[in-house]
């Protein structure tokens, strides 16, 4: 198709037509649905299934949101959200620091085994670990807590952001280890005084993804909690398909609300999500 | 990986001079030693805590009458895994899940890359190409839970898919598509092949981008094609990523619960039970946690032949 371009050598037109009209259907495809929300949300709940159907209907308002932000048990589940998966981000990123040092700076027996330990990991189904979460959270009375939800996401998010620090320690000269050795520091200072503040964007990227993992995360809010005052966004929508199952618009504007964090990350760290996400994912 | 030993190589030949000479103490050996392990303790503690003793539970559960809810479990060896194994529902929800992640698995992939290859293609400016890529990147950001109720809302017998469908005379009427069994897979499938392509996209986007224009130029001065060129040139360079992205894809989409229990709940009739929603039902609705855990055991072992390809994979291309 496109050699035509250069045995004429002249610019293609209807190509780049062609090209963004492919664009365009992706992207009907891709943002329709998150456009249909958008608009419900905005409706009055009597206008949702109105025929024909409008984005934006006579009876526009606010309502819907106002409903879910003035009413505190929903607001609950917002700060529940925020409460876990910022624990979770703070802890994984803690702990995955200390790992990747270990991983990119030594050589030590088991090395090999552990490394391939932690990513098969990733592979663990969660619904085989629920049942026996279930069992061990109830006998360390855990059930039903913030510690119970934050240690059992990080069986989620630890992986990945060990193999993605390691990644990007890797990437940093060990010869900067060695200055702050020369200058009479240790292993530990060179870690928190060099490496870590020479990898923020490495961090962030991980950060961010850790934040979304957990503020996703369904199965485990599902089962290891019990009582309203403890559940998490996601529950809360199903919650809300069950009490007010006619409430479309409410569930909307939840839907939208629960969304709006990780979707404020992602365009606030774009650029070094995609560039971390990928560099973990695609070792090429 | 080529890019970071690059780095290290690169950067490290400057400072290299001047490392210091070894220190021969002994103590200082021996910190050294030690000093990994002190960095790793606290993933290995996690890892053990989270990983290693809830298997061994979770196998030990299988093996008994009863396991949490009761207080005196007997051994029954193999009992509940004849149990799973001759339970016509399990049997179902084995070749649902199979249906449903290699479909999701395929279509990922096919959509995947056609967006990656739109996104990377010459011919369009790069402001263009950024603006569509935050839109092709947006079911990705939403969570499970929104998805469903979104797709709920458009699937609706009322909703506006039916509209659309029956105005243009493909339908007479509005179809239940998550309710009728012989359309919740189908209708399940487009929702998880929606909510999972980007992942997909952005993987080989970063793929296509590492593909060295080169080696396009020299192809199309041979006289090679658009299709000779994207199979002789691009596809061996992403064939990895691809390999390794369909594995990972198999292995999660084999684990999706929440989009099939907020969708469906494995109804109508079974029509989209999978070996997660049969497991969690054995075990959460039923309260029978020694058969959920034979039966979570077995989608254990069959992730690990999946994770398997994925880690040898991974080895072959480090």
């Amino acid at each position: 198709m496109s050699d035509v371009t250069v045995r004429h050598g002249r610019p293609n037109h209807w190509l780049k037509a062609a090209a963004f009209t492919g664009l365009v259907i992706g992207a009907l495809y891709a943002g329709l649905p998150v456009l249909w929300m958008l608009a419900t949300s905005f409706k009055g709940n009597g206008e949702v299934f109105a025929v024909p159907p409008k984005l934006i209907t006579p009876g526009f308002s606010l309502d819907a949101y106002t409903a879910i932000l003035t009413d505190p048990a929903r607001l609950r589940f917002f700060m529940n959200s925020y409460i876990v998966a910022i624990a979770v981000t703070l802890l994984t990123l803690l702990t995955a620091m200390l790992s990747a040092y270990g991983f990119s700076r030594y050589e030590f027996p088991g090395k090999k085994l552990i490394n391939i330990a932690i990513v098969s990991v990733q592979a663990v189904p969660p619904i085989t670990l629920v049942i026996p979460y279930f069992g061990l959270m109830v006998a360390l009375g855990l059930y039903n807590t913030y510690p119970g939800l934050i240690l059992t996401h990080m069986v989620f998010t630890l992986p990945y952001a060990i193999i993605m620090m390691t990644a990007y320690f890797n990437t940093l000269p060990r010869e900067l280890d060695e200055a702050v050795k020369v200058d009479g520091g240790n292993a530990w200072t060179a870690l928190w005084r060099v490496l870590v503040p020479i990898s923020v964007p490495g961090i962030v990227a991980v950060g961010v993804y850790t934040f979304m993992i957990s503020w996703n995360e369904y199965l485990f809010a599902l089962t290891l909690t019990r009582t309203d005052a403890m559940r998490t966004v996601p529950i809360g929508i199903q919650l809300l398909m069950g009490q007010h199952s006619y409430e479309w618009n409410q569930m909307m504007a939840m839907s939208i609300l629960g969304s709006i964090p990780v979707l404020l990350l992602f365009l606030l760290f774009q650029r070094r999500f995609i560039g971390g996400l990928t560099s973990g994912a695609v070792k090429d | 990986m080529n890019l970071s030993s690059t780095n290290i190589e690169g950067l490290g030949v400057r400072p290299a001079a001047r490392r210091p000479a070894a220190r021969s103490n002994a103590a200082v050996v021996r910190t050294r030693r030690l000093a990994p392990f002190a960095f790793i303790s606290p993933t290995v503690a996690l890892i053990t805590v989270l990983t290693v003793v809830p298997i061994v539970m979770v196998v030990g559960y299988s093996f008994m009458d009863s396991a949490i809810v009761a207080p005196n479990p007997v051994f029954v060896g193999f009992a509940n895994y004849l149990k799973v194994l001759s339970d016509p529902t399990f049997l179902l929800a084995l070749g649902n899940t199979f249906v449903f992640i290699s479909l999701s698995t395929i279509l990922h992939l096919v959509i995947g890359l056609a967006f990656a290859m739109l996104l990377n293609t010459s011919l369009l400016s790069d402001v263009t190409k950024a603006i569509f890529r935050v839109v092709y990147i947006l079911p990705w950001l939403f969570t499970i839970a929104v998805i469903a109720v979104v797709w709920r809302l458009i699937m609706d017998p009322y909703g506006v898919a039916n509209y659309i469908l029956t105005s243009v005379g493909i339908l007479n009427q509005g179809v239940n598509w998550l309710a009728t069994p012989g359309s919740a897979m189908g209708a399940l499938t487009f929702i998880n092949i929606w909510s999972g392509y980007p992942f997909f996209m952005i993987s080989l986007l970063a793929a296509l981008q590492g593909v060295p224009t080169v080696l396009h130029e020299a192809a199309r001065v041979d006289g090679a094609g658009w299709w000779q060129r994207f199979r002789y040139v691009t596809l061996p360079h992403i064939r990895p990523v691809i390999i390794s992205m369909a594995v990972l894809d198999l292995i999660w989409t084999s684990q999706q619960f929440a989009l099939i229990w907020l969708t469906t709940g494995g109804g109508p009739l079974g029509a989209t039970e999978m070996l997660s929603t049969y497991t969690y039902k054995q075990a959460f609705s039923s309260f029978e946690f020694a058969t959920a855990s034979a039966s979570a055991v077995i989608v254990l072992l069959l992730t690990m032949i999946l994770a398997f390809f994925y880690v040898r994979q991974q080895t072959v291309r480090d």
